[in-house]
Formats: structure tokens, sequence, C-alpha cells
């Protein structure tokens, strides 16, 4: 190669220095056929690196269920999955993690983790609707875990509000195993026609390239894998490694490209966010099987001087990478001006498997796209794993050794009081959840969250969930209870189950034991999509979450976080979870079981932290789903809602915080008491019918294989359990709402 | 009557603005572009909600440079109606066309969620039509929207039938209890002395269809648009 500026080759030692094995290095040399130069090198570190190539996953992912009936774009194909929804409608959607940004800088870490994932939606030519957002901290009274709350909700709130995209809807969790190491992970979805989707491809040689939105700075440059001597200028130390957001210029960003995606000036499109410029350019020459020209000295730099991998590597938010069509640059231009954004031609398609970097008129990178990518050159690892010790252990737990309190009523105030069930307001109130008019929740609660597609008789449903104490009870039966989850909040809220996005946070791959939970949260997906139909549209990997608890390194609680979507047919079937009438009956629908194994219950007021996963019985959880959808079509239901964290106690108590109503009701007496109101067996839902409807209700329940309990009826504000009074539903309410700021404050 | 709403950079609720009038009000809407120098023929325009420019440097303080505003301010001046909504109130204070200003919230965080509105001046066309002893229910979202404003000018306010809304409880009783922001004296929205130029920081478009489970924001325009062509 003739470069002169970066003649000098690079070393092994370097290539460990920037996160690369000795091996991966020896590789890279093969490929090349010659030792890389320094800025290569780097290029080689990020795209091989595990965010970017899924080295240490892929294999896994791959046997994920991708196929369905309404996949237009599957998993890894695009920046996002794409669903068609009917109506000549579109839905992409994706989850993705932001963990390790907000762990050193929670607001901005949170707040670009908004930023990215709007960016992968709407560079694909979809509108953003919707956002959800999946939170987990560690405890709740450390002034580490206040801290980083109050950073993560501004920085969401801050980045959100501003682009304008209301979230509809989320969870938070408190466990310390978080504690040194939050998890944020960000669900955004987004509506576009069928037909109009952009690609992430590049064709077309001779056809210039582009770069619009923000600049280019020194942020987000890995700073740490740039640690060596022979390379770390005196600058360098000042460099945040953790990228800065704008979210004015990404508002601009979303209607100068969307304006721009319905000309027919676009090849392709791709948004900048790991490994910036180096990875949007390979990524869209390989997808496209060409190559591409770029001259680093024409992108706009926020500094001056910057060395050519600073501008390669940058993160520099609020970016794209665009192919135009050749003849067509103005229409870009005029678009880009309009807006007040940069948009510059940085350089064009060339014929082969080539990527050339110029600066300074010398050639200061030349590598293979194809080398560098997930799905060509990029390494793939099998990962040794090992089921560890604990495991068995938990499963020794026997509902025995615990003795049932005396008084429950004091467990049910325990729990409304508990962070991981009060109520999240807190948070939520700092998002705006109502910009945009489409979100139907507001004032109706359902268990998913109900985007409105204005002008069509349909609904889209959304959620995020995971439950991940069961997860790290038992991985595989945990992933399947958090897809069944999802589904069961979309089908209680009269959706129907779609598809999913996931994102899945681990700790460290290389350790076998964090890795078999990694497999085994793979293997219960895979069975509880395939069972639900709903395919696996993509989504991020996030290795290495772990915390050092007494010394110890202790990986996170495998969170594989679930992000459903789901189709309101007919907005007539929206069912919402507040109780509506004094009186109505309220019936319990699946089957109850003497089980308190990883409830909130156990955990938190007994302390009793090992316990097995709780029943679950996915051909149960399906008939109960087929059962739901055919109640609340038949239009018999006027209220549903789920039965998860805290058990069926707290399933009542919501519905009726949310109706200002109460409930009078019976347990089953062939189940201990509190087991039957705190434990959080799988696969049950409470309703409420018209008193009236009794016998046509039961008569139809009946036809169905689910097994079904009379509890009792609404009342209008005193809650009574087995004759006894547990208090009123607006003194549940005023500590419902307030638990979670009294603890943060 | 013809509408025309402004997208200024940043503006996030132009949209749902643009929605309401047109699909459920009926009426004729023209987008404006901040960019653009004069105001279409329109009879009322309408600055709506969002982050103008960002809202850096201060809500609403760069968003009165643009070109339109001059026409827009000229427009207002001419007795022309203009409606500002949240961002759009922030930046009728900011260009002068309405008295005081709207500072960060008393609890410093930004605040989304239904609150009540009780009704008051019985001159403004905006709330002539309504209820005054109902409790409307409308959303809010801002980091900002504290009403401040000196005691003469609050003195005008009152005297003058200037006041359009306060904060209150679901039956229309105005506390400190339900001041969500630490407004001075609850106060939501306001218009100016010749009851042309309004400004409110609730958002009335986000209450206004029926499949989102709330229309007390339609009442709000019917008022306005019921007291115009009558």
């Amino acid at each position: 190669m003739n470069t002169t500026k970066n003649a000098t080759v690079s070393t092994v030692e370097q290539a460990v220095e920037l996160g690369l094995k000795k091996d991966e290095f020896q590789h890279i040399c093969d490929i090349m056929g010659r030792t890389p130069n320094f800025t290569e090198l780097s290029i080689y570190s990020v795209m091989w690196s595990e965010h970017c190539s899924y080295k240490n996953s892929i294999k896994w992912l791959k046997t994920l269920p991708k196929d369905g009936p309404h996949m237009l774009v599957k998993a890894g194909e695009e920046n996002a999955g794409l669903v068609d929804i009917g109506d000549g409608l579109a839905c992409a959607f994706k989850i993705e993690s932001h963990n390790h940004p907000s762990a050193l800088e929670p607001y901005q870490g949170a707040a670009t983790g908004v930023g990215g994932i709007n960016r992968d939606i709407f560079t694909m030519g979809a509108r953003p609707v919707a956002q959800l957002n999946s939170l987990r901290f560690g405890k709740v009274d450390s002034d580490r875990t206040k801290w980083l709350v109050k950073g993560v909700v501004k920085g969401i709130g801050d980045y959100g509000n501003s682009f304008g995209i209301p979230i509809v809807g989320g969870e938070v969790f408190f466990d310390e195993c978080y504690d040194q190491n939050p998890l944020v992970n960000a669900f955004s979805a987004g509506i576009m026609k069928v037909g109009d989707m952009i690609s992430a491809t590049a064709s077309g040689v001779g056809n210039p390239v582009f770069i619009v939105g923000s600049s280019t700075g020194k942020d987000g440059i890995h700073g740490a894998a740039f640690a060596s001597k022979d390379i770390t200028e005196d600058s360098m130390d000042d460099l945040p490694s953790v990228q800065v957001g704008d979210p004015f210029q990404e508002k601009l960003l979303l209607e100068a490209t969307l304006e721009l995606a319905k000309t027919d000036a676009v090849v392709g499109m791709q948004d900048m966010g790991a490994a910036g410029i180096t990875c949007s350019t390979s990524e869209m020459s390989a997808a496209g099987g060409v190559g591409m020209k770029i001259d680093l000295d024409k992108v706009p730099t926020r500094q001056k001087n910057m060395k050519d991998w600073e501008i390669l590597l940058s993160e520099s938010q609020e970016r794209m990478l665009v192919v135009v069509e050749k003849g067509k640059e103005a229409i870009v231009q005029a678009i880009f001006d309009k807006w007040d954004l940069n948009c510059e031609e940085i350089g064009e398609v060339i014929e082969g498997d080539v990527l050339e970097f110029h600066m300074g008129g010398e050639l200061v990178a030349k590598l293979s796209p194809d080398s560098l990518v997930l799905g060509g050159g990029a390494p793939i690892y099998n990962r040794e794993y090992k089921e560890p010790a604990y495991y068995q252990e938990f499963k020794k737990f026997s509902i025995d050794s615990i003795e049932q309190p005396s008084d429950l009523k004091n467990v049910g105030q325990f729990l409304l009081e508990h962070p991981n069930v009060a109520s999240k307001k807190w948070v939520y109130e700092q998002y705006d959840s109502m910009v945009g008019t489409v979100n139907m929740s507001t004032n109706n609660p359902t268990d998913a969250g109900i985007v409105n597609i204005k002008d069509t008789n349909k609904a889209l449903a959304m959620c995020v969930d995971c439950n991940s104490r069961y997860v790290n009870a038992d991985p595989e039966i945990g992933t399947s209870i958090a897809v069944s989850e999802a589904a069961r909040n979309i089908t209680v809220s009269g959706g129907h189950p779609s598809a999913i996005t996931n994102c899945l946070n681990f700790g460290n791959p290389y350790n076998p034991e964090s890795y078999w939970q990694f497999v085994g949260a793979i293997k219960g997906m895979s069975a509880a999509c395939e069972k639900f139909k709903t395919p696996v549209t993509g989504g991020n990997v996030s290795f290495y979450n772990q915390s050092v608890i007494d010394g110890n390194e202790v990986p996170v609680f495998p969170t594989p976080t679930i992000g459903m979507l789901g189709v309101v047919e007919d907005k007539a079937h929206i069912t919402s979870l507040n109780f509506k009438e004094k009186g109505d009956l309220i019936f319990l629908l699946g089957k109850s079981v003497e089980d308190i194994g990883s409830s909130e219950y156990l955990y938190s007021y007994h302390g009793v932290k090992e316990s097995p996963v709780p029943y679950f019985n996915m051909q149960e959880e399906f008939e109960l789903h087929s059962a739901v959808k055919t109640l609340i079509h038949q239009n018999w239901i006027t209220a549903a809602h789920d039965c998860s964290d805290g058990g069926l106690f707290i399933a009542l108590s919501e519905m009726g915080m949310a109706g200002s109503l109460g409930f009078d009701i019976v347990t089953d007496s062939e189940i201990r008491e509190d087991a039957f109101l705190f434990g959080e067996c799988q696969g049950r839902v409470v309703v409420t019918i018209d008193r009236d409807l009794e016998d046509e209700f039961v008569e139809c329940i009946e036809k169905t294989n689910v097994p079904f309990i009379l509890l009792g009826h609404v009342t209008k504000g005193k809650v009574v359990i087995d004759d006894e009074h547990y208090g009123f539903i607006n003194e549940f309410k005023e500590k419902f709402d307030l638990a979670l700021e009294k603890r943060l404050v | 009557m013809k509408f025309g709403v402004v997208t200024f950079p940043g503006s996030n609720c132009n949209q749902d603005m643009v929605y309401v009038l047109k699909e459920k009000l009926n009426q004729e809407v023209v987008e404006l572009w901040h960019k653009n120098t004069s105001i279409e023929g329109c009879d009322a325009i309408v600055l709506p909600g969002g982050f103008s420019y960002g809202d850096y440097l201060r809500s609403g303080a760069i968003a009165r440079f643009s070109p339109l505003m001059k026409e827009v301010i000229s427009h207002a001046q001419n007795g022309g109606i203009v409606i500002g909504v949240c961002n759009g109130f922030q930046i009728l204070c900011e260009s002068g066309l309405l008295p005081g200003a709207l500072l960060h919230n008393n609890n410093q965080k930004f605040i989304c969620k239904n609150v009540w509105l009780k009704a008051e001046s019985k001159t403004a066309r905006l709330t002539k039509n309504l209820h005054h002893d109902k409790a409307y229910k409308i959303p809010i979202a801002h980091g900002e929207g504290r009403y401040f404003a000196n005691e003469n000018i609050l003195k005008d306010l009152n005297d003058n039938d200037q006041i359009l809304f306060r904060y209150c409880n679901e039956a229309a009783e105005v506390s400190q209890d339900c001041n969500p922001n630490g407004s001075q004296e609850n106060i939501a929205g306001i218009c100016n002395k010749n009851k042309n130029v309004f400004g409110m920081m609730p958002h009335p478009e986000r209450a206004a269809d029926i499949s989102l489970g709330n229309t007390d924001g339609l009442s709000i325009f019917e008022s306005l648009l019921n007291t115009i062509t009558a």
C-alpha cells in the first residue's frame, strides 16, 4: 500500500491494548497479507469488538426463530426489524442497551442511548411513534443508586422530551446485583408505508457518499483502548469516553431525513452509532458488495487537527452516512440547508471489496469491508459453558421452610410500598408520554402501552418485560416467562403478539457459568417465541455486566429484556385494567399453584434469596392467552390485568387504584393464603365482568380448557379478603404512589 | 377560520395541533415554516409546543427572532388572533406579546400529567363559552412552566379579566395543593389586554380525540370558534 503518513506498522502489543486477542491480530495480518498500520488496526479493533461483531454470541443468536408471516425485514438484515402491520403500513422496532456509558455518566449515557435507538428507526425511513425503556439499578437506598436513577431518568427525559416521541411504558427494577452496573435498555418503534424502507446498503459505482448531521468531534472515542504510550497524545487525557447528546440536532436530523426519504435521491442510508464512520462505511459497503473511497479531510469536524483514526472512530452523535444517486446531490443539499444541518460529500462508491480512507492527500487506510463485518470476516467463537452449582441449590427450596406470617395485611402493605412493586410515577411523570397524541393508555390504563394509528381502526401494543430474578433462578424457563409475560400483557390489553426484539444483558462471556446463563436464555426464548409465533427481529447483546459485591466480581442477574410488538386489529378490543363498576364480578383465570419461588414476597419480605423459578407451563399459558382473546373479542370483560410482580394481591390492588374502587374476595382454601395472594406462579389473569352476565360468562369460559374461579366483587372502596378488612383503596393509592419518591429523595 | 400553525426547528407538537384543527374541528390549516415572511392570510396563528431551537439559552428565547415572528407580531398588533401553547406561550412572553415569564418548575423537574383547569376569563374568546364552575382535564408537559410576573402585572391581569385558566382540583377549587409547578396565583394561561393573544402551558390539543379518552380540550377550541362565528 502506498501510504506514507501511517507507514509504521502496528504491533501485537498495540492490538492487545486495543482489545484484540493475539490470534486475532495474526488473523488480521493473514487477511491483509501484511501487517496493518495503526489506523487500520484501530478499525479492526472496533469492528471486531464484541459490540460490533457479536463474535461470542452470534452462533447462538442464529438459532433464534426469525421467520414469521409478517416479517418484512429479518434480524440482522437492516438497522432494525420490520413487521407488516396491515393497511399498507410497517412497523420498525428495536431495543438497545446503553449500560456501560450510563454507569459512568448516567445523564449522557442514558440520553445518547435514547438518541441511538431512535436513529436506528428513522434511518430506515420510519417515523418513531413510541418509546419504552427498561431500567435496572442497585439497592434503592444507596447514594450511588440515587445518583444513577436521577441522572438516567433526567437523561432519558431531557433527550426524549425534546426529540418529541412519547414514552408509553417501561419497567424499573432494583436489586443489589446492579449496584455498580445499572442496565439502561431503550426501545423505539416507528411507522412507515410498506415499500418505503431505506436500506443500509451502498450501491452504484460512482454514486456520491455524504455525511449529514452534526460535526465530528473527539467524543466517544474509546479512550481506554488508546492508553498506549506510543500513540497517546497529552490531550487524550481529557477525552470523554461517553458521547454527548444533542436532542435538538436529532430532531432536525429526523425531519430532514424523513423529508429526504420522500425523494428518489437516496440509494442507502445508515446512522452512525458505535465506531462511527468506520462502521457505517464498512457495513454499507459489505451489504452492497461494493467499496468506498472516503476523503476524511471533507468531514466537518468540531476540533482542528483531528487525527485520521480519531475521525474514523469518533462516536459523535446525530450523524448519518447517505449514499446518493449521482446527479441528485442538489436535492439532498437543499433539504439539509433548510434544516440548517451539515451535509458534506465525503467520497464515492467504488468497485470491489475495498475501503479506502484518504487524508492530507495520502491514503491512510485500505481494507476489505467484508473482512470487517459480522457475516463476513469478523470472527465467530464457540464459548464453553457450564452449569453453575447454585442452579441445583436453588431448587432445594421448599415452601414448608417458610412459616406463613400471622398478619398478611402487613405483607400487602410491605409489597405495595416496595420499590419494585410501587408506582413508578416519580419516573414516568418526568417523561413526555403524550406528545404525538397517540398514547391511548394515558386515560385508559392497560398492561401494554397502546399506540393509536390515526385514521385506521388499528393500534399498536408494546411492552418491555423481564423478571431477571426468574432468569437467574433458571435461565431457560425464566426467559420463556419473560416472553410469555410480554405476550400476556399484549393479549390482556386487546392486542395480538406479533414479534419481539431483545436486549441481552449478561456477564463475561469468557466465564463459562455466565455463558451457561446466556445459552439457557436463548433456548428459553426460542421455545417461547416458537410457541407464541413471535419471531425475533433483532436487538443487541451487552456482555461484561458485573458488580463487585464483598470484594467478588459477580455478574448482574442475567437480563434478557424482551421488547414485544403487538397489533390491535380493532380499537374496540382495547381492554383497560382499571375496575369499572362497583358490583362487577372478579374472576381469576388460570391455575393457582402453591408456589412462592422467586417472588418479591419471598425474596424481600422473608429475605430468602435462593429459590427456584416460579411455576410455569407454556401450554397452559398459551391456552390462557387464547381464552382471554376469545373473551375480549366476544366483549365479555370490563377489565383485565395479569398477575405478575407481587402476585394476585398487587394485581387486584392495581386494578382498584386505577379505578378508585375496592374489592372483596375469598381466597382458594386448597392453597396457603400467602402463596395464593403473593406467590408469582405464572399464567394467571384477573378479569371483571358485569354481574348480570355471570351465567353466560361461565358457560363461555367453561368451553375453554382454562381453570377459573370467582374471586369476589368490586366494592366502592373497601378492600376485604376472606372477610378481613385490609383498608381502603385510596389509602393504598397514596402509599403506592409516593413510596418510590420517598425512597429516592 | 384559517389557521396557520408555525413550525420552528425543534417544534414537536405542530403536527398534533394541525391534526386536531383539521380533522377534529374541520378548520382550514396551513403549516407555516419559521423562515417564511408571510402568514399567508391566516386569521389565527398558532405557536405550538416543543423545544424551539432546543430551548437552548432559555425556552422560547431564540425562536422570537425567527423571520416569521415579525409577521406574527404585526398580525397580533393589528388585532389578529395568536395562540401559544406550552413552548408557544413561552415564545409569546419572550417576544413581549404577553406579559410575565415562565420559569423552571419549582420542583426543578419536567412534569407530564393530566391536570385540572378552571376557566376564569368570561370575556376572552378562548374561555368565554366554557363552564366557569367546572374543571377541565388537560395535560401539561413542561420543564419551564412556572408563571411569574410582578405585582403590577398580576393586578392588571386580574383587573382586566385576562386570566384564562388557573390550576385547580377535580371540583374546580383553586388551591396550592393543585398547583403543579409553583405558578403565581395558579396561573396556567393568560391573554393580552386586547384579548386577541392567548398563551397557555397545558395542551388542549392532547385532549381532543375521543380515541384517547379525553375531549375536554375540544371545548376550548370550540369556545374560540363559536365566539368568532357568532
